[in-house]
């Protein structure tokens, strides 16, 4: 079986913080402890929505060297696939769920001197754990936290209160934004960043940083895509000799694994390169939306990130 | 120009590139003996007028000419020992937007490296490029005392006397080869000693 091993538990408490967010506590059904994991990580929690099971990553924001439950939060998506949505209106206290054991594809860099921390709206979640295992390890870190309104600042005033000194919050609606000329400006030699938004901000900040003179290695970002709805599409699976139909709302990945093809895959998200799969042929045009793949890479279109890319044409065959 | 090709070997060997200017807020270039001429190949006013260079000769006789390129700091040192400090302090007092860039011999980098990296620039980060000596610094895996430029394969260890065979094995962080005593199974049988790429 691919992915992470699984881990069986129960919801606990279910805390709408605001209009978009909601967070989730799970426990584990047996009673026992839940794996150790460090700041950064994610779980992909299975949900099954009648036919339909999805998959879908998202940040752990719990103390992680609490083994008692693991706490996300979740945004609700009306334009996505219906994950988010579920989560929000189907998921009730009491209900088993199944979560992957926690993989980690945005960890710290202990050997940084500071951690400096950029988040945008639901972006905050990891950095909620990372900031416990820091204070833990009294760690050197500060964050910089961009929101909407103070209607939708998820744990705004919990880090506002906890950590007034290292916490710095800015509202879109009240014309805040980070100077981030200034920020990355004059900051002690080993000096980490750790960026989690949206596309733009991180973009923003990346090619900040490069300009700037810092360099690639401590520039951590972390973006999961949702897969996006696409038109429907047929893929030949040229390994186990089958011919599959990719339905308008579900992703390769997806319609892969209903087929009862065991496809590799961690982060569902297009981010970590495990589900990389090898075109075999390809006569149309592979829509690549992954952050894994080289652009050299995606323009050769030998290559396909089945958890978030689609195809249009006529023909496509992956080694599978 | 002294430029040497190093033949291939084990992944454990240090591979140096070659200096580019790259944007950055302050440059700190650190350079032995024939080093100056890998500086002297990338400067430009504009990169001299943010670049601190620290020059080690060595009997070379390159300071005027990166001093003439007027960089915004110039230090000429007698030895990479006598230089250690004032680097620490530079690096100590730097802001990220540093571009670090080390030239000449392999000790000399291999050093220089060690001390970035302990500032917290991440190693693949510093740029190296090779000029000049090839003779290496070795540690004696036995006293683990350091002997300086040995050009021969084996050498007597300066500290505890006895005679090495000349490793490709290097420590990051000992900024080292490693040499190993090559008699020790039949004390007294020692291979004549040839130059190390010989």
């Amino acid at each position: 079986m691919s992915g992470a091993e699984k881990i069986k538990v129960r919801v606990t408490d279910i805390v709408p913080l605001n209009e978009l967010v909601t967070r989730f506590r799970f426990e584990p059904v047996d009673g026992g402890l839940l794996p150790t994991f460090s700041g950064g990580a994610h779980t992909v929690v299975e949900m099954r929505d009648g036919d339909i099971t999805r998959m879908n990553p998202y940040s752990l924001m719990s103390d992680p060297f609490d083994r008692s439950a693991y706490t996300i939060s979740v945004r609700r998506d009306d334009e996505g696939r219906g994950g988010s949505k579920f989560m929000h209106s189907s998921v009730n206290v009491g209900d088993e769920m199944v979560l992957s054991n926690p993989v980690n594809l945005f960890s710290l860099d202990l050997r940084a001197k500071k951690h400096l921390m950029i988040a945008g709206g639901i972006g905050i979640t990891p950095f909620l754990a990372q900031i416990k295992q820091l204070d833990r390890a009294h760690g050197n870190w500060e964050l910089h936290y961009a929101c909407r309104s103070e209607a939708l600042g998820s744990y705004v005033d919990y880090l506002t209160t906890t950590h007034p000194n290292d916490v710095h919050v800015y509202y879109d609606d009240q014309n805040q934004a980070i100077d981030l000329d200034t920020l990355l400006d004059g900051q002690p030699l080993g000096t980490h960043i750790y960026v989690c938004g949206p596309k733009g901000m991180i973009d923003w900040v990346r090619g900040k940083a490069e300009e700037m003179g810092w360099p690639r290695e401590a520039v951590h970002y972390e973006e999961f895509l949702a897969p996006q709805p696409g038109k429907p599409f047929e893929v030949k699976l040229a390994i186990s000799n089958k011919v599959i139909q990719v339905g308008e709302q579900e992703s390769l990945l997806e319609a892969i694994e209903r087929a009862g093809v065991d496809a590799p895959y961690l982060c569902r998200g297009g981010a970590c390169g495990q589900c990389e799969t090898d075109v075999v042929e390809a006569d149309g045009d592979i829509h690549h939306r992954d952050h894994w793949l080289e652009d050299d890479e995606k323009a050769s279109n030998t290559k396909i990130m089945p958890c978030v890319s689609r195809f249009e044409g006529k023909t496509l065959v992956l080694d599978r | 120009m002294s430029t040497f090709e190093f033949p291939p070997s084990i992944k454990s060997r240090p591979v140096w590139g070659t200096l580019e200017a790259r944007p950055g807020k302050h440059h700190l270039m650190i350079a032995d003996a024939a080093g100056a001429a890998a500086i002297l190949g990338i400067a430009t006013p504009d990169l001299m007028a943010n670049t601190h260079i620290i020059y080690i000769p060595r009997g070379a006789d390159h300071a005027d000419a990166l001093r003439a390129l007027t960089p915004a700091q110039f230090y000429e040192g007698p030895s990479y020992a006598a230089a250690e400090s004032r680097i620490q302090r530079v690096l100590q007092d730097a802001h990220m937007g540093l571009q670090v860039y080390l030239t000449g011999t392999e000790g000399l980098m291999g050093q220089a490296r060690h001390l970035a990296m302990q500032a917290g620039i991440p190693h693949t980060a510093i740029q190296t490029e090779h000029r000049g000596s090839v003779a290496r610094r070795m540690q004696c895996v036995h006293c683990k005392g350091i002997t300086e430029d040995v050009e021969t394969d084996p050498f007597v260890c300066s500290h505890c006397g006895l005679n090495l065979f000349v490793r490709d094995h290097y420590s990051r962080r000992l900024a080292a080869y490693q040499g190993v005593c090559i008699d020790a199974e039949d004390p007294g049988n020692i291979p004549e000693a040839k130059g190390i790429y010989e």
